[in-house]
Order: structure tokens, then C-alpha cells, then sequence
């Protein structure tokens, strides 16, 4: 039996005594591109930040089937894209030089590669093996379409932009597993097409498995290949065609969001 | 000759320290600057004086007791903010004036000032004892090579320390590696500027590069370039006019960075023209 990409078993997030996430359960599996919905406040931010270690929490979480050590050292595999990555404005890192920041070191990677080879999972490389760190970079840079932007300093880009330096220098570890959270939240219309447009391709292309949070109910019925919707606790987690089928879920989901949805497909 | 004060033991002396001193200021300021930790060098220079009374009163070589003091206090308040989550500029505030009060205790204890406390406090690179050059050197040195062999870790770090986690740094180690070698840079660069002066050789450089730099190699480079131009025309300068080196050294990049800041004013390092340029062409 295939090993998950990620297993979450019953994990309960608190802040002051108050329930973030309650016990929520779910897995993904190899090649994925989970959508997970909620409205603001659901807790999304939360538990990634738990699956990313940044956040104390009960329940288990599995990375390729390991936990403790074996899962700090997957970790190191995950790329992770925040909603915002808040670095000072005045820092003089050029979009290479961003991008480089993701580069795993060979020890790290050769450890990675040889704990999936043993629970017998698949990890499609990005690039070949014998491609150099500078090759690496700019191909992570092309897929994001910021070939020409390499030598700008981070902080002139828009933020359109600057989230899709970071989906390359999430891109150049070679992720096993990509979480991305909310990562085109407040960008415009033409930047957010041609982020679906990247994740499309290295979900497809490349078969990373992703899991993503958004809004856009529109874009998850275009991309994702299973839906989680959760706020606080997990409504519903399976395929996307029987989540948009129940309307009843939507309404769940949010009145305003279900509304967006039936409007864009109407039009 | 010009090269004539070459020639002098004392001036080789504070020449080496100096340019070895400004290239380890400018290094780790740089991460401070953007760490948002300028004033730290300035509290750890304060704890350094505290340090240094404790030396004279215990009758100790005054630098080796404002190393222990300088890097225990820099390691217990990074652990302390972690721990009650204060704010940066009040644990600077604590440190500071905790610091310069145990100074001006143990000075008092020991009835007076003397004149190897002034230059504590005020520099005295040109007379660097062949003892302290040594010392200094060695350990400016440590902190390079120290600084060259973290720097990937430590640039993601600075950049955005929970990404870094996430990669598989171990940022709490690297953060207590980070405010030791601070501290140690601090305690090398007293004889230099003084313990009043420090954070002007920690920040002016770096805050000027910043304004200049690209990448971030090309920043540092800029930084340090400026402040070991700054440390050989500041000593030079004060040779031919009998004036204080400390003073002079820091007066020239106030003025590099006063200069730099008009010319961005008028469009001199202004890159906005061109980008938007590249921009149009890659849209």
C-alpha cells in the first residue's frame, strides 16, 4: 500500500485555552494538489504552521509515513510559501539571491532522498541530479517566469512578483511536498492566472504533491484534485466534483464565497 | 614622505588593527542593521564598560573580563527575550544603562578614573600595545572566518527566520552563535572608537551600503570597503593634524553617509528608471 505524502490524525491547535484547530483529521497523497477552504479565522494558517513545525500541537502528523527526527529532516524538503513573507524592506537580496536562500545543502538532500527511497514513495526531482546550484536557480526562476527579474532587488518587485520569487525558491529545494498558503491573496487578477498557471504546471509536470489554501472557489475547481474545507474543525475532505456538488457545503464554507462561485460560472 | 608614518611601529600597529577591525564591524553589522539591532552593539559596548571597571577593580586584563561580561550579557538577554517576550529596544534600554551603572559603580569602588579607562571609552588605536594588537587581531579574525563559514544559514536567518526553521536551520542556536560573536566584535573594536563610538562603526557603513549595494555580497563589499578607506584616512588625517582618530574616522563616514544619501536625493544611485525600463520590456 502506498505510503501518504501527509498524514494528519486528529491534531488540535489552542491559543489561550481557545481551540484553533480541533482535532482534525485528513491525508494526502502523492501527486495531490489539496484545496482546502474556510473562511478567515478558520485556522488554516494554524495548522500549516503545525505541519511546518512552527506550532505546538496535539495529535500526529506524518510526513512520508515518519515522525520525530525522520520527519525534521523531510521538513527540510517542504516548500513553504506564507501568504506574506515579512522580511525588512531594506534588505539588499536580489531575486537570485532570494531564490538561492532555498538551495538544500547536498548532505541534507542525500538524507531525504534516501529516507523515501525507503518507505518506498516516489520523489520526482525537478531537475537532474548532476545540475549545478546556479542551473537550478534559474530553472526555478524560468518556471516562475522571472528569468529577467534575477538581478532586481526583492523588495522593487510587486508583490505579485515577489510571491512567485518565493514559489521559485520554494521550487529550487526540489520539494517533496509544497504548502502554500493563501499565496495570492490581495494581488491582481492577471498575477493570481499566472500563479494558477505555475501551480498547474509543477503539479502536472513536475507531480508535486501540493496543499493549498484560497478563496478563489474558482480556482480550486480548476486546479485542486481534492478539496478540504474546514473552520475550526474539518467539514468535508474528498473529491473536489462531490464538494461542489453539495451545496449545502458551500453554504458552509461561506454564503458570500458560494455566491463569487455560482457568478463566475454563470458569467 | 607621506608613507613616512608607515614606518612607526605604533601606526603599523593601529593601522592592522583598524582595517582588520572595520572589515569584522562592517561584516557582522550588516546582519544587525537588517536584524533591526543597530543599537545592540551600542548596549554590548555599554556592558563592555562594566566589563572593563570590573577588570581595573578586580586588578584583571580589563579586556579578557569585558569579554566574559560582554558575551554572558548578550547570550542571557537573547535567552530572556525569548523566554518573557520583551520588546528589542527595551531589552537595548535594559542592557544599556544596567551595563554603563555597573561601570560607574565598580569606578566609583575603586576611587576614580584613570587614564587606560578614557581610552576605553574614548580609543586609542595608536596606542595598541603589541599584547592588545595581537589579541584583537586573532580574534577579529575568529569572527571572519566564523561569519564566512555560517553566512548561507545566516543570510536565510536574517531574511526570514521561520522559513529558515522550516529549511532545517537551527535558527536558536544560530541567533546565541550570532550575539556571541556580536558581543566579541564589540570588545575588539573598544581600542578602535572608543565604547562611546562603536555602533557608529557597526551601523554608518552598512546603512550607506544599503542605499548602494544590489545583491547582498556586493553590499557587504561596499560596507566594508567603506569603512576600511574610512579607518586608513581616519588615522592619516589625524597623524598630520593631532587630531583624535576615533573621532575623525567616524566624522568621515558621517560624511560618506551624508553624501551618499544627497546623491540618492538627486538620482544619483537611483535605479528606479531603469527597472521600470525592464519592466516594460519583460511585461
Amino acid at each position: 500500500m502506498p505510503v501518504n505524502a501527509l498524514d494528519v490524525d486528529s491534531v488540535s491547535v489552542s491559543h489561550n485555552g481557545i481551540l484553533a484547530v480541533n482535532k482534525i483529521s485528513f491525508n494526502v497523497q502523492e501527486g495531490d494538489l489539496l484545496g482546502i477552504v474556510g473562511p478567515n479565522g478558520a485556522g488554516k494558517t494554524t495548522l500549516f504552521r503545525a505541519i511546518l513545525g512552527l506550532q505546538n500541537y496535539q495529535g500526529k502528523i506524518k510526513l512520508f509515513g515518519y515522525e520525530g527526527h525522520s520527519y525534521t529532516t523531510l521538513l527540510s524538503m517542504v516548500g513553504y510559501v506564507p501568504q506574506k513573507v515579512n522580511f525588512e524592506p531594506n534588505f539588499p537580496a536580489t531575486v537570485y539571491d532570494v531564490v538561492s536562500m532555498g538551495i538544500l545543502p547536498k548532505k541534507k538532500l542525500a538524507k531525504g532522498a534516501a529516507l523515501i527511497q525507503s518507505c518506498g514513495c516516489c520523489w520526482n526531482r525537478i531537475f537532474s541530479t548532476s545540475s549545478k546550484d546556479h542551473e537550478k536557480i534559474g530553472e526555478s526562476l524560468k518556471i516562475v517566469g522571472l528569468e529577467s527579474f534575477k538581478d532586481r532587488r526583492i523588495s522593487e518587485l510587486s508583490g505579485g512578483e515577489q510571491q512567485r520569487a518565493f514559489i521559485a525558491k520554494a521550487l529550487v529545494k526540489e520539494p517533496l511536498l509544497m504548502i502554500l498558503d493563501e499565496p495570492v491573496t490581495g494581488v491582481d487578477m492577471d498575477v493570481q492566472n499566472k500563479f494558477y498557471s505555475v501551480l498547474r504546471k509543477i503539479n502536472k509536470e513536475n507531480k508535486i504533491t501540493i496543499v493549498w489554501s484560497s478563496h478563489d472557489l474558482t480556482a480550486i475547481s480548476d486546479l485542486a484534485t481534492r478539496v478540504a474545507c474546514m473552520n475550526r474543525e474539518l467539514f468535508f475532505h474528498g473529491e473536489k466534483e462531490e464538494f461542489f456538488a453539495n451545496k449545502d457545503m458551500l453554504k458552509t464554507y461561506s454564503e458570500s464565497a458560494m455566491q463569487l462561485h455560482m457568478h463566475k460560472h454563470d458569467m | 614622505m607621506a608613507l613616512d608614518i608607515l614606518t612607526y611601529g605604533f601606526m603599523q600597529r593601529g593601522l592592522l588593527t583598524g582595517i582588520v577591525v572595520s572589515i569584522t564591524c562592517s561584516m557582522i553589522g550588516l546582519f544587525l542593521v537588517l536584524k533591526r539591532y543597530s543599537l545592540f552593539g551600542d548596549a554590548l559596548s555599554h556592558v563592555a564598560f562594566g566589563g572593563i571597571a570590573l577588570g581595573f577593580f578586580l586588578n584583571v586584563y580589563p579586556i579578557w573580563t569585558a569579554f566574559v561580561v560582554s558575551v554572558s550579557t548578550a547570550l542571557g538577554i537573547t535567552k530572556l527575550r525569548k523566554s518573557t517576550k520583551i520588546s528589542g529596544d527595551a531589552a537595548i534600554a535594559v542592557l544599556l544603562s544596567s551595563g554603563f551603572a555597573m561601570g560607574v559603580l565598580l569606578i566609583s569602588a575603586s576611587h576614580g578614573f584613570t587614564i587606560d579607562l578614557f581610552s576605553f571609552l574614548f580609543g586609542s588605536i595608536l596606542l595598541t600595545s603589541v599584547q592588545d594588537t595581537l589579541l584583537i587581531v586573532s580574534v577579529s579574525c575568529g569572527v571572519i572566518a566564523t561569519l564566512i563559514v555560517i553566512r548561507k544559514p545566516l543570510i536565510h536567518f536574517t531574511f526570514d527566520e521561520e522559513q529558515a526553521k522550516v529549511h532545517g536551520i537551527p535558527v536558536e542556536k544560530l541567533n546565541y552563535l550570532f550575539v556571541a560573536l556580536a558581543a566579541v566584535t564589540v570588545i575588539a573594536t573598544m581600542r578602535l572608537v572608543g565604547i562611546l563610538l562603536i555602533s557608529a562603526l557597526i551601523v554608518l557603513p552598512n546603512i550607506t551600503s544599503i542605499m548602494m549595494g544590489k545583491g547582498f555580497k556586493n553590499t557587504m563589499l561596499i560596507s566594508i570597503s567603506m569603512s576600511v578607506s574610512a579607518v586608513i584616512t581616519g588615522i592619516a588625517i589625524s597623524y598630520y593634524f593631532n587630531l583624535a582618530p576615533s573621532g575623525t574616522i567616524v566624522m568621515l563616514m558621517v560624511t560618506m553617509f551624508v553624501g551618499i544619501l544627497i546623491a540618492k536625493h538627486f538620482g544619483v544611485f537611483s535605479t528606479k528608471a531603469v527597472d521600470m525600463h525592464n519592466l516594460s520590456i519583460a511585461s
